[in-house]
């Protein structure tokens, strides 16, 4: 819990870090309407897809900070080092990432939803869906950023890695969405986003932690 | 008992040591010596279980640390070349967030005892991001008045440090071996212990 504690005050002060992945976010999903026009029909028809591939880019972005850092000042050595086991220790980050460039783009997207003319219901499943959806993404993204430690062009190097693995939970997260605005039933959809965070949740931490033994030898 | 039965260690295609034995008991220090890139930063991180020999075994009381693994942890610190010091926190919370890493959580006021063994009572709430090189050294050399654990690893503890702060660290080593303590560490100065508790291991590139 400490260590959660550690991370949360170190993003604090550093939070312009968090502020402008933020920022990014809503940027790239506003460029969209400037860009294909003001059709509200048209609009209503990109947006789960649009607002999921942004929340996508911006996890993507952060991810460079879940370990790179401690590589570079030695807390890592530290880590692996601690008698608390290191899957655990890679759990509590990889919270600590969600918490901070997760969550608020779970709070973000409705407002960004109602400028793409969603209703309500869609809003509501859009949220419910990058509720379940952006853990997995940091999780995944963790394995990500653990293969790639201290390589040479880490940062396009992980997004060539991770991007292709977020596929699944694109299409069903945005699919929940787009099957709730043509009045069909959105549960499919966010059922399977579920079953991928619980699956994630399992695994992934122990795929990193190997990984991140792997960068340090 | 920390043993090191032939170890080997490959960097790329070359053999940077081959055959290297050891025995260390309670109560001494091995001064690991040898030119720059003779391997002694590699020996530490093996010692420690961060990266695995080529060959060879490492025991600890007659057990592979490789199987102890988490039990091994808990019986090690190690200090290495970047200090673990955090830029953006202070000091105080500095050493409170490392020993909670090592596993042996303190308080607000042991920390404080700490950075006050180390010459660092009045920097303990600034941020290590205005600290000299030789004070971020000493935050994390505190580490070393908080935790009792057996076996000390330290890679170039003298480094950056003023004179002073050398001797307390050496006086500080000394008393960790007068309670049974171990230590492996490498520095180009003398170590500057009791001669009898020194053994030494030269590594020849």
């Amino acid at each position: 819990m400490g260590l959660l504690r550690r991370d949360l005050l170190l993003a604090a002060r550093r939070s312009s870090d968090v502020v402008s992945v933020l920022f990014f976010f809503i940027i790239a999903a506003s460029l969209f309407p400037l860009g294909v026009g003001a059709d509200p029909a048209l609009l209503r028809a990109v947006a789960p897809g649009v607002l999921w591939v942004a929340a996508l880019l911006s996890t993507m972005l952060s991810l460079g900070r879940l370990f790179a850092a401690d590589l570079a000042d030695g807390t890592l050595e530290q880590m692996l080092l601690s008698p608390q086991p290191l899957v655990m220790t890679v759990a509590i980050k990889t919270l600590a990432h969600w918490l901070v460039s997760g969550v608020p783009l779970v709070f973000l997207a409705p407002v960004l939803g109602l400028q793409f003319d969603l209703a309500g219901r869609e809003i509501a499943v859009l949220t419910v869906s990058l509720l379940l959806g952006t853990p997995v993404l940091s999780l995944i993204g963790a394995i990500g950023a653990a293969l790639t430690l201290g390589v040479r062009g880490g940062n396009v190097l992980v997004a060539v890695l991770v991007l292709p693995l977020y596929i699944p939970v694109l299409i069903f997260g945005a699919g929940a969405v787009t099957a709730s605005a043509a009045g069909l039933n959105a549960q499919a959809g966010l059922s399977l986003v579920g079953a991928m965070l619980a699956l994630s949740v399992v695994f992934a931490p122990y795929a990193a932690a190997a990984a991140l033994r792997i960068a340090m030898e | 008992m920390l043993t090191a039965r032939e170890l080997r260690c490959e960097r790329g295609d070359r053999a940077l040591f081959t055959d290297l034995n050891f025995a260390l008991e309670a109560g001494t220090l091995l001064h690991v010596q040898g030119a720059n890139g003779s391997g002694k930063t590699s020996l530490l991180r093996m010692l420690c279980g961060l990266t695995t020999p080529a060959s060879g075994q490492i025991l600890w009381d007659g057990d592979d640390i490789r199987e102890l693994r988490e039990d091994y942890a808990s019986q090690l610190t190690y200090i290495g070349h970047h200090p673990a010091v955090k830029d953006d926190l202070s000091a105080l919370e500095n050493v409170c967030i490392s020993q909670l890493l090592a596993g042996q959580p303190v308080s607000r006021e042991q920390a404080l005892e700490a950075l006050a063994a180390v010459g660092l009572k009045n920097q303990a709430n600034l941020p290590s991001r205005v600290l000299s090189q030789g004070q971020r050294r000493r935050v994390a050399l505190a580490r070393l008045w908080l935790c009792n654990k057996p076996l000390w690893v330290l890679d170039e503890p003298y480094n950056t440090l003023d004179v002073n702060a050398v001797v307390l660290l050496q006086r500080h080593i000394e008393t960790h071996l007068g309670r049974g303590g171990m230590a492996v560490l490498t520095t180009h100065q003398e170590p500057g212990i009791a001669a009898k508790l020194v053994r030494t291991l030269r590594l020849s590139a």
